[in-house]
């Protein structure tokens, strides 16, 4: 196709396509008029279509057909337009459209535009579409990378650290921010010892983390001290620990598995809050609903939920400016009703700061993620946005983003509380519950686009392992694909919903400038009637004005934004996918280390070294649990995750229906204005004498 | 000069003058040719007059040509009186093109279905355009041929009859410096002879009234062609989100899945009623406001010959007078004088006619587009709100 000698074909109905080569020396002739030096540029190859385009659109765009139909070898590519003829004539304006779909069908307009475009131009997939959000985010991303260690930070997921520390490490700009960061670390009492330290440590320093880490110590006895209620699986601090340290996926796990024999029963009262995760928390806080909810099996909660039974209504109302200058925040009244005995009353309203919403986050990630669980991610923090609402007072963009990010808000608590597992979770209890919830640390620094940026990282730097992986399970090999194919639709849904959103606030603004306009006309129209029909008309077109500016409202609060979540919440099943290869790396890499012991007892045998046989045999036995146990941590994991994106699935569903439903009643109404306004408007226009 | 009309065939075709012709002469553009970046016109006479040799006839014609025979009646003396009809605009593809090379940009970035669709989006436009440039030139013609002098010029007949290239040229560089020195003088020319009061309180009430409603007819089509261009953006984007719900929908054959091949289905059809919308407001409205743009600068042209004649008829008495009072070549400044006062009265005589019969014809166009565009915009609505409801139904009823 990219030959370069061939000579520039001249555009072809869509049926003769496939001759396009050959009938490109005949399609030269029609150029030979010409002087554009285009002309005898190479080829039908993909750049070509647009210098074509501009040097000879009316001949593109009609000449073919009739040059196909004439057979004639000579061409002067023309086309025949049938143009109005008497009757036709009145056509051509009375009802120009009708009369444009049959030019259309005819055949000799069929193909009258761009056939040399037939061909498709290999373009890169714009980056802009495949991550947008991030790079406007980098320094918030960057916020959310440097946070020390905090209260439940013993937990925090491996890969999460490795990438910060390699991505942001020396990044010092936003040292600031996060300074300001109050220092209440944990929501706990806890002894001034050791942690403390590490966190004044951090604060003062972002970059000395090997240095935190390399006192698991102080922070088990942290970890220790601590709530009950909170049991964060230990062993993953310690791989954490070193996954810190290094950079290379590779090293990373058989590192962290080593470290991970230390630590093995630990592990092991991890696998069991695993097996019940929505258990063991509520059962050491809230006695009286850890009778209910637990014995309930994920399924039966599914099924409680889709029937709408789900007694648990969370609104996000009142946003409101907390201080003065840039250090005002937005506080969210968060009222819940329920029925459900977990809670202490029906009724309860707390005030909330953006950051809290994001503190609930990070929490609930740290517990849930490792196992498999979809947590649905809070919307992204916004420095712009914030700062606009900081600074300037009424201006109508700062409210359309309160408004956006109180909506915003709501979804996510909903979306939360929706999940069972994630109900069960005395955080979340306490975020709804708690009148004075302890300033969530760090928060100012973690968002939306920093967690999708990390778990882009992450499945980058996993993306290795993809490949070594060797898929066995169909439904997962597929499920995967699926969710990778979706999100790109979904991220390119989204910027043609946004630029919809943008054309009609434009188109607003232009009715309203072009009403005006029609009002002037009509007051210097001297027939009296015509006058009172333009001023009647400006009227009609300030309304129109208004009905544009609401379905833009209705584009973006309805359409817009759920698919924002959603490309949010798809990042966020990526992630499950991942820590389910992880789990599947550490069994292999366990494998591995066996087959190592193994064949280091063989030598002892060989070299008949006795002494030290003893040894070996126990950590091939050593080994061989673990082995046993990590398969089962995978196939644990597994199963969860289906779980997860079944129900995922299901959820979504559900809200595309319910939200387009409701997106496509908004257009409803807003055609049935339209209908009133112009109706109006007729006798008007038909009084003009 | 216009009651010598004779009211016989109401010529419907002109959409944005309200014509009457009568049978002794029609013209319309029956054809129509795109040949790069020239448009080629088929214009088709009958006629009954005895000055043309068939009754029925048709030559080529090129849009040079037709400012060829515009200005050849802006340069004639005789004509001074009378409103010259527009001039067509040049035939103008730029905006398709622009949006073409659009899609060559980003067809890396779509589907062969969005391609493909955008591509048919394209060529509807352009023919649209295509339309719009035969329907400026055959307005003009029409209106030529219903104007009672104007349909007698020889230089139309020619036009009309030759059936061989014309041979006009576009002016040179030469020419087009001339063109604007002789504008530049005519503005300031203009300014001048626009302060002088006039006596007649009609002419001075038009004068008033033409130059406001130029400047806000000139905003209102600016203003109107703005948001139709939005419109149609929006239009676009409608298209392209149905494109992308269907790939969606395809992607798998779940629930979810058909329910997005419904929405895209439905936004498949909406976003043509709305580019349709974009399309009849253009027609309908933008194209209207543009040719009264024109339409009202030719009024104000007339008014402008008028007052420079008025002006010129003030100096010739004042020359009498001082000729008068010399006594000293009075004969000559007595047939200057004459010259001029019959030249003003001339003018100002079918001028007021013109001026009468400009207005009828906006306020009968007026009425017509904005009775149509109701309509159009009511049926519009109306498809859009019955596809909206019954895709609701069946939405509702699955779910």
């Amino acid at each position: 196709m990219a030959a370069s000698s061939e000579r520039s074909p001249p555009p072809f109905p869509d049926s003769e396509e496939p001759e396009l080569l050959e009938d490109s020396d005949e399609g030269a002739d029609a150029f030979t008029g010409t002087s554009i030096s285009e002309m005898d540029s190479p080829s039908p190859d993909s750049t070509r279509p647009p210098k074509d385009i501009f040097n000879e659109p009316p001949e593109d765009i009609f000449s073919d057909p009739l040059s196909n139909i004439n057979s004639e070898p000579q061409k002067k590519v023309d086309t025949k337009i049938p143009s109005p003829s008497s009757d036709e004539a009145v056509d051509l304006f009375s009802e120009p459209l009708d009369d444009d779909s049959e030019v259309m069908s005819s055949p000799e307009v069929q193909n009258p535009m761009p056939d040399l475009l037939n061909e498709p131009v290999e373009a890169p997939k714009s980056d802009v579409l495949g991550e947008p959000p991030v790079h406007k985010n980098a320094a918030r991303q960057q916020d959310f990378f440097e946070d020390p260690p905090k209260g439940s930070n013993n937990s925090s997921s491996s890969v999460k650290k490795a990438v910060s520390a390699e991505l942001f490490g020396d990044d010092e700009d936003e040292e600031d921010l996060f300074k300001e960061t109050p220092k209440v670390v944990t929501k706990k009492p806890q002894p001034s010892g050791p942690p403390v330290d590490v966190f004044t440590e951090v604060k003062s320093d972002v970059k000395v983390k090997p240095q935190v880490k390399d006192d698991p110590t102080d922070l088990f006895t942290e970890e220790a001290l601590t709530a009950p209620a909170q049991k964060p699986p230990a062993s993953s601090s310690s791989s954490s620990r070193t996954n810190g340290v290094h950079s290379e996926e590779q090293d990373l796990f058989s590192e962290a598995t080593v470290e991970l024999s230390l630590d093995s029963p630990l592990n092991d009262r991890k696998k069991k809050d695993a097996v019940k995760p929505s258990l063991s928390a509520p059962a050491a806080s809230v006695a009286s609903s850890s009778s209910k909810a637990p014995s309930k099996t994920l399924e039966e909660l599914e099924e409680e939920e889709s029937e709408d039974k789900f007694d648990l209504n969370i609104s996000v109302t009142n946003p409101e400016k907390v201080g003065d200058g840039m250090n005002a925040y937005m506080a969210y009244k968060v009222s819940t009703q329920t029925s459900l005995t977990m809670f202490r009353s029906k009724t309860f309203t707390v005030r909330r700061r953006f950051s809290d919403f994001l503190g609930l986050y990070e929490k609930l990630s740290e517990k849930h993620s490792q196992n498999g669980y979809i947590v649905p991610p809070p919307p992204e923090k916004s420095i712009l946005g914030m700062t606009k609402v900081k600074v300037g007072k009424e201006d109508p963009s700062s409210a359309e983003f309160v408004e956006r990010r109180r909506a915003a808000l709501e979804r996510y608590l909903q979306r939360v509380v929706s999940h069972p597992s994630l109900l069960q979770d005395p955080d979340v209890r306490e975020f709804l519950e708690k009148e004075e919830l302890p300033r969530a640390v760090s928060t100012q620094a973690l968002s939306g686009a920093g967690f999708l940026k990390m778990l882009n990282k992450a499945t980058d730097a996993v993306s290795k392992m993809t490949i070594k992986m060797n898929e066995q399970d169909v439904w997962f090999d597929e499920k995967i694909q699926d969710v990778e194919n979706e999100e790109q639709h979904m991220r390119k849904l989204h910027v043609m919903v946004e630029s919809l959103v943008n054309h009609r606030k434009e188109l607003s603004g232009n009715t309203a400038v072009f009403a005006k306009s029609v009002a002037m006309l009509g007051s210097s129209e001297d027939n009296t009637a015509l006058s009172r029909a333009l001023s009647q008309l400006a009227e009609v077109e300030d309304r129109i004005e208004q009905l544009h500016q609401e379905q833009a409202s209705n584009d973006f609060f309805t359409f817009s934004e759920l698919l924002a979540d959603y490309i949010r919440l798809l990042g966020a099943v990526k992630g499950c996918f991942d820590q389910r290869m992880k789990a599947w790396q550490r069994w292999q890499d366990a494998e591995n280390m066996l087959q190592k012991k193994r064949e280091a007892e063989a030598k002892l045998l060989w070299a008949n070294k006795p002494d030290k046989l003893q040894q070996a045999k126990d950590e091939i036995a050593e080994w061989e649990a673990k082995v046993t146990q990590y398969e089962r941590e995978f196939e644990r994991i597994s199963a969860t995750v289906r779980k997860e994106v079944i129900r995922f699935d299901k959820e979504k569903a559900r809200d595309f229906k319910r939200q387009i439903v409701k997106y496509l009643e908004s257009l409803l109404n807003s055609q049935q204005q339209l209908i009133k306004y112009w109706e109006a408007f007729l006798p008007e226009a038909k009084a003009i004498a | 000069n216009s009651d010598k009309l004779i009211l016989e065939n109401t010529n419907p075709r002109a959409v944005n003058v309200d014509l009457q012709t009568d049978a002794t002469l029609q013209v319309d553009i029956s054809d129509a040719l795109s040949e790069r970046d020239k448009v080629k016109f088929t214009v088709h006479t009958k006629s009954t007059l005895p000055n043309f040799k068939q009754n029925e006839f048709s030559v080529v014609r090129q849009h040079e040509e037709f400012i060829w025979l515009h200005d050849s009646f802006v340069e004639n003396e005789e004509y001074a009186g009378y409103i010259i009809p527009p001039a067509p605009p040049k035939p103008d593809f730029d905006a398709s093109r622009e949006k073409l090379q659009k899609l060559g940009e980003g067809e890396g970035s779509m589907t062969k279905e969005e391609f493909t669709k955008m591509k048919q989006e394209l060529e509807a436009e352009y023919l649209a355009i295509f339309k719009k440039t035969v329907a400026m030139h055959e307005v003009f013609l029409c209106r030529v041929a219903a104007h009672p002098v104007l349909r007698k010029d020889l230089n139309f007949h020619v036009f009309l009859e030759y059936n061989q290239d014309l041979s006009v040229r576009g002016k040179n560089k030469k020419e087009k410096l001339e063109d604007f020195f002789k504008n530049v003088v005519k503005s300031a020319d203009g300014v001048l002879v626009a302060g002088v009061k006039d006596v007649d309180d009609f002419f001075e009430h038009e004068k008033t009234f033409l130059l406001e409603y130029h400047n806000r007819v000139k905003d209102s089509s600016a203003k109107s062609d703005r948001m139709i261009r939005s419109h149609k953006s929006a239009a676009d984007d409608i298209n392209r989100i149905a494109s992308t719900l269907y790939t969606l929908g395809t992607q798998d054959s779940t629930d979810l899945c058909k329910f997005f091949l419904k929405v895209s289905e439905l936004f498949e059809k909406t976003r043509k009623i709305e580019a349709r919308v974009a399309a009849d407001e253009d027609l309908k409205l933008a194209d209207l406001l543009k040719y009264y743009l024109r339409e009202s600068q030719a009024a104000k042209d007339l008014l402008y010959r008028r007052g420079r004649a008025l002006v010129d008829y003030e100096n010739a008495n004042k020359a009498l007078d001082k000729a008068r009072a010399k006594n000293k070549d009075v004969l000559q400044a007595e047939t200057t004088q004459q010259v001029c006062c019959q030249k003003f009265e001339k003018i100002s005589e079918s001028a007021k006619q013109e001026l009468i019969d400009f207005k009828t014809r906006r306020v009968a166009a007026f009425r017509k587009n904005l009775v149509e565009l109701a309509e159009l915009e009511l049926k519009h609505a109306k498809g859009n709100l019955q596809l909206l409801q019954s895709c609701l139904g069946v939405l509702k009823g699955d779910t």
